[in-house]
């Protein structure tokens, strides 16, 4: 008895969330589902008519398309093997017992805290800047050419930026699932005589895997929507070479005003954020039990 | 640690880590110093002692009035964070506590509904928000930005409580105790921390939100998101500027992580640790 | 319920601002514009109105100029009524004043001296006669060089140079050990950006975006020419890091004493000219923008920066005493008091021209006079063109259509393709999107 009013209790419980979750998604997906079939541009409101598949064939068949999806995955990708690869490091490293760990942690989880667009003008104007940035004065320091970051590596530079900003994540993270690893067993595969590599393939690196599921996880769903990195820097350029999906959606409806476009867009990118999503599930979700 | 380090090692593992903070610290750091320049020294080359003028600060706040778009931050963010609370942690609850075979979807599920991108809702959005007055009002963007960090509110308390040992609950029902006790006396006091963590971590987000919170506002509900917008090209010198802009519009929330870290870590697993 | 709503807001929220005063109670003007130096000096004057109307109280929403134009056009389209005066370019007004978006500034009073704006500009903001938005400051374009370089150099800058005498030019001055680069032009991406200067360019060169039929004409030899030659002077004489300047980066290069020469607005010339900003202050000259041999045409760029009244405000009356007032001949005074003759807004008044105060504080006056009065943007190439506009084509899908170009002619002065590719691509991607937008109409 006391189970089936616990049940009922939690449907209760549950269901503000769900039904709010419910109205946010249903609202404006529909809504975008509807201008998606439109031929509706925000500056001919006049000219708006049903338009049936076109808007989607527009956008995949828009030369820009392929490159967008590819840029979107090296973007995630390369974010991804950055934050996880360099968090452990960091994690490690940062376990260790060392002076002044407070401070180093603080100064290590801050770029989370910095706005997005913010940390973009920052690495933008103080760091890469092929005039006035460090990078250009360390180049000049060595005698050497100044890199126009995003000139000539825009891609890159990006993964940079948006490394920067979720690298405090995924240590964090990694540092927790580090600390709660067990002593004692370490200890014991130390008397063994196991070496430290093989420790940490064997016993460490096994017991962050769910850490790691979870930086992935998390990391991807804000990945997929960056936008505000690339606007600041590159603008999506040069030509398509920093475009990412969600870029390209943006440029439909704020540059063409094209409403009609961008809302298919926007239902392709879901639909291809969901797939990631289910492949994501499917390849670690074991990890999350 | 049983184990005794050498101090060499201490040291090594000190330079070590010390070195790669300041590098992911650089940034900020930078950023901050070239705040308290002039614009002629900010251009003039890699130099990381400032003249501590305050004059970009104050061409700052002379273009653009700091403190109401700092307010409305605040507002917003903290306004924002305790209202996804409240529908956050009865559902995070009957989640942890009660869970179903759909549970693990329905989380899956609310954490898909932040894969829209943004800004092909805007005008669907934009034109409800007219409609319907919300348009730069605070209360408007508030219920935005709930709603946009709700999915992961309702994880991050979700996996917490999970870790709440059920046999806790199950000791304090066999004294007697009421769901209202074993609400308030046992299970409010072991979720505080994770409640705190996911408080803070919402508000940071929620803060450093930059595209409804520019598109939906005007003057009256516009935080430091659109602040930091009226900088971002402006004409001529404008480093130290920029600078001064920059620190401004993230000081707050920097402090407010640096103080509350430990409270912040603890929650910050989604679950990462067994 | 949308009253008990809003009530509800203002006890919540505390919104002030909230439902429609009465007309005749204190008005509050919302004034979107654009983060640039004049916009915010208006700003800072504010107080010679206010005092003028007491029962008008402003409050600016200050943006860059990509996020002002988003917001400001979704809220317009969406007929938002969100702002009562906006900040917006020549090239918005004829196709948002075609859409009834605008009110008409057909009844502005007397001694606001209508006639005494710049014709061109006066022209550039007109549909059928009816003026629809105020130019707050207008400009062409020109070359802004250092007499002091060219001079050491040995080289001599014409009144009127051709694109010879300027490639000349760039590689006399150009001292890449010293950091000194002949010529500095817009490189970054955006029909507002380099594709202004390119349009411009273009023109100069005889070639044309679209031929009668709307059919775009990036194969033309006359643009395979202007990107080529374009792209010889950035590569050659030109800044590193070319494909990210745009105006804001050439000024500060500029000013720093980095470039030879500067193809780039008019309003410019009172950024170089300032000694407190600008090293180079007194070694600056001047030079209308060169054309190719035997090709009559000087680029045809102009743009103003206006205010205009969208017809969804609520407050029809006070924006436009508001618009009058920073567009006036006494708002000039104001700025000539506060800051000298040299900062007054260029470009939009003819009396201005005719000040001798201004002609003498301000050495670049006849030069950007004769730039503007010069500029044709009915008919911005030698060859017949469907279209208005100078350095843009004015219709709603330029926007669009010129970033993407932009973006291409980017990628080759980064080094990523070749003149002729990206040629290749701007062709069929403008003619994909000129097709999605159904012309020829």
């Amino acid at each position: 008895m006391a189970t089936r009013q616990t049940a009922s209790l939690a449907r209760l419980m549950r269901a503000p969330a769900i039904i709010l979750l419910l109205i946010w998604m249903i609202v404006p997906l529909g809504m975008t589902l509807y201008y998606s079939f439109l031929n509706y541009n925000l500056l001919n409101p006049a000219g708006t008519s049903w338009a049936g598949w076109f808007n989607y064939r527009y956008f995949y068949t828009d030369p820009a398309f392929f490159d967008a999806i590819r840029n979107t995955l090296v973007l995630v990708l390369g974010v991804l093997v950055i934050t996880v690869v360099g968090g452990i490091a960091i994690a490690l490293l940062i376990d260790k017992p060392i002076w002044g760990q407070g401070i180093v942690r603080i100064l290590i989880i801050s770029p989370f805290f910095v706005m997005p667009p913010v940390a973009a003008l920052i690495w933008k104007n103080m760091i890469m800047h092929p005039s006035y940035g460090v990078f250009a004065d360390i180049a000049k320091f060595f005698g050497a050419q100044p890199v126009d970051w995003f000139a000539q590596f825009p891609l890159t530079s990006i993964i940079i930026i948006v490394a920067w900003q979720w690298l405090p994540f995924a240590t964090l993270i990694l540092l927790t699932a580090l600390q709660s690893l067990d002593g004692e067993q370490m200890e014991a595969a130390e008397m063994d005589g196991a070496g430290a590599l093989s420790r940490f393939i064997h016993l460490t690196l096994p017991h962050m895997a769910r850490a790691i599921t979870v930086v992935i996880l998390i990391q991807t769903i804000f990945l997929l929507g960056i936008y505000a990195e690339i606007l600041v820097t590159t603008n999506g350029g040069p030509g398509n070479a920093s475009t990412n999906l969600t870029y390209l959606i943006y440029r439909a409806a704020r540059l063409n005003f094209d409403i009609g476009g961008a809302a298919a867009g926007g239902i392709i990118a879901v639909i291809l954020a969901n797939l990631v999503a289910i492949f994501l599930m499917r390849a670690v979700g074991k990890n999350l039990d | 640690m049983a184990r005794a380090v050498s101090s060499r090692a201490k040291v090594g593992y000190t330079v070590a880590a010390w070195i790669v903070a300041l590098l992911i610290f650089f940034p900020i750091l930078y950023t901050i110093i070239t705040s308290l320049k002039s614009e002629q020294e900010a251009i003039a080359g890699f130099d990381l002692i400032p003249s501590f003028t305050l004059e970009s600060f104050r061409a700052v706040q002379t273009q653009n009035d700091y403190w109401k778009p700092f307010t409305n931050s605040v507002i917003l963010s903290i306004g924002s964070t305790l209202l996804a609370l409240v529908v956050a942690i009865p559902a995070a609850w009957a989640m942890a506590f009660s869970p179903t075979k759909r549970t693990k979807d329905i989380l899956m599920w609310m954490l898909s509904t932040k894969m829209m991108p943004a800004v092909a809702v805007l005008v669907p959005i934009y034109l409800i928000f007219l409609r319907t007055g919300l348009m730069d009002t605070r209360i408007g963007l508030t219920v935005m930005l709930m709603l946009i960090n709700l999915p992961i509110v309702v994880w991050m308390l979700y996996t917490y409580f999970r870790e709440i040992p059920g046999e806790i609950l199950e000791a304090a029902r066999m004294d007697g105790a009421t769901l209202r006790d074993e609400i308030i006396h046992v299970l409010t006091p072991m979720a505080i921390p994770g409640i705190a963590s996911t408080l803070l971590l919402n508000v940071i987000l929620a803060w450093n939100e930059a595209f409804w919170t520019i598109q939906l506002t005007t003057t009256n509900a516009a935080p430091l998101s659109a602040f930091i917008a009226s900088f971002s090209s402006p004409q001529g010198l404008f480093w130290a500027k920029l600078s001064a802009a920059s620190v401004l519009a993230i000081a707050p929330i920097l402090i407010l992580g640096w103080f509350s870290q430990k409270q912040l870590v603890r929650g910050l697993t989604f679950g990462a640790v067994k | 319920m949308n009253s008990t709503f809003r009530a509800l807001l203002g006890a919540t929220a505390l919104c002030a601002v909230g439902g429609a005063a009465a007309a005749q109670d204190p008005v509050t003007l919302t004034i979107a514009t654009v983060n640039n130096g004049d916009m915010i000096r208006m700003q800072s004057l504010t107080q010679d109105f206010t005092e003028k109307n007491p029962d008008i109280t402003l409050e600016w929403v200050t943006l860059e100029e990509n996020i002002l134009r988003e917001r400001v056009t979704t809220d317009i389209a969406t007929n938002g009524g969100q702002y009562d005066v906006l900040t917006i370019g020549t090239y918005e007004v004829p196709i948002w004043a075609r859409q009834d978006w605008l009110t008409p500034l057909d009844d502005l009073p007397a001694e606001y001296d209508v006639d005494d704006l710049v014709p061109a500009v006066r022209e550039a903001l007109s549909v059928d006669g009816t003026l629809y938005a105020a130019p707050f400051y207008a400009e062409s374009a020109m070359v802004m060089y250092r007499t002091d370089l060219a001079e050491a150099a040995g080289v001599t800058i014409p009144d009127n140079p051709t694109w010879t005498d300027i490639k000349t030019a760039a590689e006399a001055m150009t001292d890449k050990d010293n950091e000194v680069y002949g010529i500095c032009l817009r490189g970054k991406p955006g029909w507002g950006e380099n594709m202004a200067f390119l349009t411009a360019m273009a023109n100069s060169y005889g070639a044309r975006w679209f031929d009668a039929d709307w059919a775009p004409q990036f194969d033309s030899p006359e643009w395979q020419e202007t990107l080529t030659d374009y792209l010889t002077l950035m590569n050659e004489y030109g800044p590193p890091g070319a494909s990210s300047n745009g105006f804001n980066e050439n000024l500060s290069l500029f000013q720093q004493g980095k470039c030879g020469m500067w193809i780039d607005a008019t309003v410019a010339a009172s950024f170089v000219t300032d000694p407190e900003d600008s090293t180079v202050a007194d070694s600056v000259g001047f030079a209308q923008f060169p054309n190719k041999e035997g090709v009559d045409n000087h680029g045809n760029w102009l743009w103003a920066w206006n205010l205009a009244i969208p017809a969804s405000s609520q407050k029809q009356d006070a924006a436009k005493t508001f618009v009058a007032w920073a567009t006036s001949k006494e708002y000039t005074n104001m700025v000539a008091e506060a800051e000298g003759w040299r900062a007054a807004p260029p470009g939009t008044r003819t009396s201005l021209y005719e000040n001798p105060e201004y002609q003498e504080a301000a050495p670049f006056a006849a030069m950007t006079l004769e730039a503007i009065n010069s500029a044709d943007t009915q008919k911005a190439s030698v060859q017949d063109i469907p279209y208005t506009g100078g350095q843009f084509v004015a219709i709603p899908e330029f926007q669009g259509i010129g970033t993407m170009v932009g973006q291409t002619f980017s990628a080759a002065l980064a080094g990523q393709t070749s003149a002729d590719d990206a040629l290749a691509a701007a062709q069929s991607a403008t003619a994909r999107e000129m097709a999605r937008a159904g012309y020829p109409k």
